[in-house]
């Protein structure tokens, strides 16, 4: 059966490395079932439509005009809707970021169907029933969730899998106007952007260079930021910073803020308390800058520093620098 | 004006992880369980503040688990919620608890249904949107503020790297995000009231049951921490190359 993706590239014309994943996962499972994966986009480019058709759609169905209704979830999910029913689709993969979460549940309670939210693989399919895996208790466990539906609507989490890029597939591509009329009923009045660093949604970032207590205060951020710059890295930090408004609380990670998987972890300051660890333990290789050698964090590392922060890390940025250097 | 606070139940953070029944079932033995952080901290605080200010007359916490639940309850209702229900089933997934709650709503109209972002247990976060789909009422996901101006809901909602401002006419489900409000603690004359307020077991309603959770592991641990000299961070950098092969 087909699998829909949705690809918003509104903001810029570029898809998002997210929504290649989630296409190559459809991909996936179309094969597996024998559909097309199918994506619909909005607002991609040229270049962002070859992507995605080397991440594995079949067929793109990119809306050229602006719906500034889409902003509205429900309205996004209804579009989404319209064409899960005129493409056939049974299943609809999206990736499980802030807006892709919103729209993908919104969607399942349209269909009136089950939801496997945050996936990170595939495990199987047998018949009508698919089983995926997904991290639960804020990663310290993972699990096998099955859903049987007939509709099935999945999110898959950022960073979760390698794109396998097959450059000579060629997808079908319809440019299209959507001219149906939404009225949105959740209004934006305002877009405030409060992130200092780079542009890279820490979600989807593969490096992150993260601060805590350690760092005495918002003054002394300027450190992080070199070091985030030098690395082309996002900016995180612990729960008591964002608490204190030392950096914006979207920058929180762990058990109550958000949770991420990036590559490279490198938490400075940071004494690694439990539920700080809950939303970082999946990345894959963690640094750890610390005076104290006996914090926790240590632990969970696989690779330590002690040492005074203000000392060390302006000293790895230069070392990263050089190296950045010396590979070009 | 009629808040409806819907809530988990979960494991306190610290409580230590593990499976039974050949890891298919999470062991509760010896945990102890919370009110989901977003649900509390956030959705039922700034639900309390609305009423304080005049704003609602009425919150009501909902939540939808079995009789073991019932003292999470209580603490809900010390912190000052009006009343409570609770949906006498097992919350199998977000999608059998938005069944149950947008059952509940459409028998009983509240004007704003303000629930936590995600549970910190299954972390799926999809909850708050199902319901609003099932109901197709409107949904602001992630709000880090929220006021109510006449029969509008006024949120930021967070955006990658930032927020919106957003305005949407009542009746809303908004999903609570960090910011929103502060923690309260429960003071000894709302442990007393709590007591004695009305906390009614709702059968559960018909549903469709899609997910099961079929199997679970512990994540495994980390190797060794290996220590650099912090006079040598050209071998870290070395190593984050050709070892972790990261950069
Ligand atoms: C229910 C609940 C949920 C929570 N959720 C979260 C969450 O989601 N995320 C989160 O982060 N926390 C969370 N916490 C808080 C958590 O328990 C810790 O309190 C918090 O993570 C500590 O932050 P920190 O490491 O920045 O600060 P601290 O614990 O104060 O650690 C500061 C560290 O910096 C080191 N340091 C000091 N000076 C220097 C220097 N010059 N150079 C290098 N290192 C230095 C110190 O040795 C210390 O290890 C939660 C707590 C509870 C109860």
């Amino acid at each position: 059966m087909s699998v829909l993706v949705f690809a918003d590239a509104s903001n810029n014309g570029k898809v998002k490395k997210a929504s290649f994943e989630a296409t190559y996962f459809a991909s996936q499972i179309a094969q597996q079932t024998g559909g097309k994966c199918v994506v619909l986009s909005l607002k991609a480019d040229d270049d962002s439509k070859q992507k995605l058709a080397h991440a594995g759609a079949q067929k793109i169905i990119n809306i050229t005009n602006d719906i500034p209704a889409i902003s509205d979830v429900s309205v996004a999910a209804k579009i989404l809707l319209k064409y899960t029913q005129t493409e056939g689709i049974k299943d609809v993969v999206l990736p499980n970021d802030i807006q892709g979460k919103a729209v993908a549940s919104y969607l399942a309670g349209l269909l009136n169907t089950g939801i496997a939210p945050a996936v990170t693989s595939l495990v199987s399919i047998n018949g009508s029933t698919y089983v995926f895996k997904r991290n639960v208790f804020s990663g310290k466990a993972y699990a096998q969730i099955s859903i049987s539906s007939d509709k099935k609507v999945i999110t898959l989490l950022p960073n979760s899998l390698q794109i396998q890029w097959n450059t000579q597939n060629i997808a079908e591509i319809k440019d299209i106007t959507e001219n149906d009329n939404y009225t949105p009923r959740v209004i934006v009045k305002s877009v405030e952007k409060t992130t200092t660093g780079g542009n890279i949604p820490l979600p989807e970032a593969e490096i992150v260079v993260s601060g805590g207590r350690g760092l005495k205060g918002p003054e002394n951020w300027g450190i992080i930021e070199d070091l985030a710059k030098a690395l082309g890295a996002a900016t995180a930090c612990s729960r008591p910073v964002a608490d204190a408004h030392w950096r914006p609380h979207h920058e929180h990670v762990g058990q109550t803020g958000i949770a991420i998987r990036p590559n490279l972890y490198i938490a400075i300051g940071i004494s690694g308390a439990i539920q700080h660890l809950a939303g970082v333990s999946g990345s894959k290789t963690i640094v750890v800058i610390n005076t104290d050698k006996e914090a926790p964090f240590f632990k969970a590392a696989d690779y330590g520093i002690v040492g005074d922060a203000f000392e060390v890390v302006p000293k790895l940025t230069e070392a990263i620098k050089k190296f950045k250097a010396s590979q070009q | 004006m009629k808040i409806l606070v819907p809530i988990a139940q979960v494991p306190d953070t610290t409580a230590k992880i593990s499976f039974t029944d050949n890891n298919t079932k999470f062991n509760a033995t010896g945990v102890q369980f919370i009110i989901n952080p977003y649900d509390e901290w956030y959705a039922l605080v700034r639900a309390l503040e609305l009423k304080e200010a005049g704003l609602a007359e009425k919150v009501s916490v909902i939540h939808v688990g079995l009789a073991d639940a019932d003292a999470t309850i209580r603490k809900a209702l010390a912190l000052g919620a009006d009343d409570s229900f609770r949906i006498d089933t097992d919350p199998a997934d977000a999608y059998v608890v938005a069944q149950q709650l947008a059952q509940f709503i459409k028998n009983n109209p509240y004007e704003l249904i303000l629930m936590g972002k995600e549970t910190i247990s299954y972390n799926s976060g999809v909850a708050a949107g199902i319901l609003a789909g099932l109901l197709d009422y409107p949904y602001i996901a992630n709000a880090s503020k929220l006021d109510i101006n006449g029969n509008t809901a006024v949120a930021h909602q967070d955006i990658e790297g930032g927020y919106q401002v957003v305005e949407c006419a009542l009746p809303v489900v908004i999903s609570a995000n960090k910011g929103m409000a502060e923690q309260r603690i429960p003071n000894m004359k709302g442990i007393m009231a709590a007591r004695t307020k009305p906390l009614q077991v709702i059968p559960a309603y018909p549903v469709n049951i899609t997910t099961k959770y079929e199997q679970f592991e512990l994540a495994p641990g980390r190797s060794a921490c290996k220590f650099i000299d912090p006079n040598n961070v050209e071998e870290l950098v070395h190593l984050l190359h050709t070892e972790a092969k990261v950069i």
